[in-house]
């Protein structure tokens, strides 16, 4: 392969990983947008305290498996709470009143952070070595592998769960008609709370791979704007979307950096997206998966 | 506002729009008048006079706010970067071309108000959710614009310095004469929305935001009414950006970040949503709750932090009671101080009796 090519795909092979992980915060958020119609602009506030959790019980000398089960258990414990204080008295009011509620909650966490960890940004070791993994001409960091790892199993697994288990099949039904699943005999409120407790799960994990890949600290909740961009492309109520979407975005953002960079001074990873969103936004609104069915006004 | 009426006597929709609801509410905007102009600079101390300030220039952004979020229901969290747009522009001209406030200030409003109708635009044909990412979008993109081109962030820190606004030769160089000049933008603002919201257009918004398809059915050009809220609600970031900018002499983005549009979305929430005295008290508490939570930590705290971590502690602190009161008034009162304060009037209208 010529230098050109190798460059390029180096460039797409770095933004396809880190679009996986993209992936796997946007699928916290897609869970709880397909179950509940409430948009979370706290995504990644929650990523940012799984990252402390799994900081905190770190610290305290305890072993790493001991750490992800207590992150999985308060990041559920959370996303239970959450919806049973939070999201379930806002049941019925406007769009509006639920996107600013998150934006609270989004505001709650940033600021009580730092309070409980400190400013500095803490480490997130994990036992899988920094020797670059070599695939074809390029190499990855072994974090960015095991995030993108990570996304496809919860892919996957959600697949699964939704097209297979029982519980999965009520959620849809849950998602497509609140009455008539109601009327089937679904207890709604247990699976709006059972989609904040998936967010939760899958925070948890992201929390884990991007704390260890950035550190922990207030400046991780940042990866949660990344979210919008991989959502709305992908489709809010998709899970393939989520995938597709954080790839599209992982690339696209990584060669943007590549290329464009240069000339403009950098910055452009932080920028593209976006563009990129606003594009989608005009011609496309409801992303490449997502439902048609967007009330234009 | 605080005069206690015996009852409804209202016989005309005129009487019950009309900006004195009581002859006597004359006398007391006279008598505010006389407080805020005469009374209150002579008296207070320099240091709450400044506080005065700040509360004077959150006010006409929170009322802003307040005639998108609160009258017409549209969200948005971008007016940071509206504000941006207004301070930048000013500051632009009144460095390079030595414009003296008085074109500066309507130019950033102006300036605000398109790049708003440019971000509601594509936004608009969709509702809700898509308008606040799409809002949200538009603040990312416009601060990074902002510090990445030279031309409008004039170069290195990505801010420009500003002199005091003058008027015929008269400087507002002092906290005490800076009070006259925001107050009286302040005022403005007030009036001017007062005046909106009960014209045709605020009636068109209202029933925008109440049910946007029967607003449509009775002859209200939604698409058009929707960019005119986000034009007006811009152009009032955009002055309040540009006093921002005269008020602290420089204009830098940092100051106009995504977090300053959630504090300005928290003002209107803890105010009240669609009411003009909400956005009043919400401004007022937003501003001075930081400093009271500086206070009570500098005399409380000192004794768990160190003087080092305070600052740290202090700005964790106040974004966390942020959060906390804009998800408990959502919850527990969405119509904000503004509810509190009808209670209170409603409880005194027939006081001592229960009704």
């Amino acid at each position: 392969m010529s230098e050109d090519l190798e460059f390029a795909f180096a460039l797409v092979l770095s933004g396809a990983s880190i679009g996986l992980m993209y992936s796997l915060i946007a699928l916290g958020f897609v869970l709880v947008y397909k179950a509940t119609d409430a948009i979370n602009f706290a995504q990644g506030e929650f990523v940012m305290l799984a990252g402390m959790v799994v900081v905190v019980v770190l610290g305290a000398q305890a072993p790493l498996i001991a750490a992800v089960v207590a992150v999985l258990l308060v990041m559920i414990g959370f996303g239970f709470g959450l919806e049973k204080v939070v999201l379930r008295p806002l049941l019925g009011r406007p769009v509006v009143a639920v996107i600013m509620a998150t934006i609270g909650i989004a505001a709650l966490l940033r600021g009580w952070g730092p309070l409980v960890l400190g400013i500095e940004p803490r480490a997130l070791p994990l036992p899988i070595g920094d020797e670059p993994i070599a695939i074809g001409p390029a190499t990855l960091p072994p974090i960015q592998v095991l995030g993108a790892v990570v996304a496809l199993g919860f892919f996957l697994a959600f697949n699964w769960f939704f097209k297979k288990s029982r519980m999965g099949v009520a959620m849809r039904a849950v998602a497509d008609n609140q009455q008539v699943a109601q009327a089937m005999g679904i207890n709604v409120e247990r699976y709006f709370a059972l989609a904040w407790a998936m967010a939760g799960v899958v925070s948890a994990l992201g929390g884990i791979v991007w704390g260890s890949m950035l550190g922990v600290d207030v400046q991780l909740a940042l990866v949660g704007l990344k979210v919008f961009p991989v959502v709305i492309l992908g489709g809010l109520d998709s899970i393939g979307g989520a995938l597709v979407g954080g790839l599209i975005v992982g690339i696209v953002e990584s060669l943007a950096a590549g290329y464009l960079d240069p000339f403009v001074g950098g910055g452009t990873k932080d920028f593209a997206p976006y563009v990129l969103m606003i594009l989608v936004l005009m011609i496309r609104p409801y992303g490449i998966f997502g439902r048609r069915q967007i009330e234009r006004v | 506002m605080f005069h206690r009426e015996s009852g409804v006597f209202k016989t005309s929709y005129g009487a019950d729009m009309a900006l004195y609801p009581l002859p006597i509410a004359k006398g007391t905007v006279i008598a505010l008048a006389v407080i805020f102009v005469l009374i209150v600079p002579a008296i207070v101390h320099e240091y709450y006079l400044s506080l005065l300030n700040l509360i004077f220039i959150a006010i006409v952004g929170a009322l802003g706010l307040n005639i998108l979020v609160g009258y017409t229901g549209q969200i948005s969290i971008g007016h940071g970067a509206f504000m941006s747009v207004g301070a930048y522009t000013a500051a632009n001209l009144a460095v390079k071309l030595d414009l003296p406030f008085w074109l500066t200030l309507p130019a950033g409003g102006l300036m605000a108000a398109l790049i708003g109708v440019v971000v509601g635009m594509p936004s608009l044909r969709i509702k809700g959710l898509y308008l606040a990412i799409a809002t949200l979008a538009g603040q990312l993109i416009i601060e990074w614009t902002i510090n990445r081109v030279p031309a409008i962030s004039g170069g290195a820190q990505a801010s420009i310095e500003v002199g005091r606004p003058t008027l015929l030769g008269f400087a507002f160089d002092t906290q005490g004469k800076l009070y006259f000049f925001l107050l009286f933008f302040a005022v403005i603002a007030i009036v001017a929305t007062l005046n909106l919201v009960r014209s045709r257009i605020g009636r068109a918004f209202v029933a925008v935001r109440d049910q946007d398809i029967a607003a449509e059915i009775i002859g209200i050009n939604i698409y058009r009414y929707k960019l005119l809220a986000f034009a007006i609600s811009s152009f009032y970031a955009g002055v309040c950006g540009v006093l921002y900018t005269y008020y602290f002499g420089i204009a830098n983005y940092e100051q106009f970040q995504l977090i300053v549009s959630i504090d300005y979305l928290a003002m209107i929430i803890i105010g009240g949503l669609g009411s003009v005295l909400g956005s009043v008290l919400g401004a007022i508490f937003v501003t001075l709750l930081p400093i009271v939570i500086r206070i009570l930590m500098e005399n409380v705290g000192s004794l768990f932090f160190t003087a080092s971590e305070m600052a740290n502690v202090i700005s964790g602190l106040r974004l966390g009671v942020f959060g906390a009161l804009i998800i408990f008034f959502l919850i527990v009162e969405p119509e904000g101080l503004n509810r509190l304060w009808r209670n209170i009037r409603s409880y005194f209208r027939v006081w001592p009796f229960s009704y």
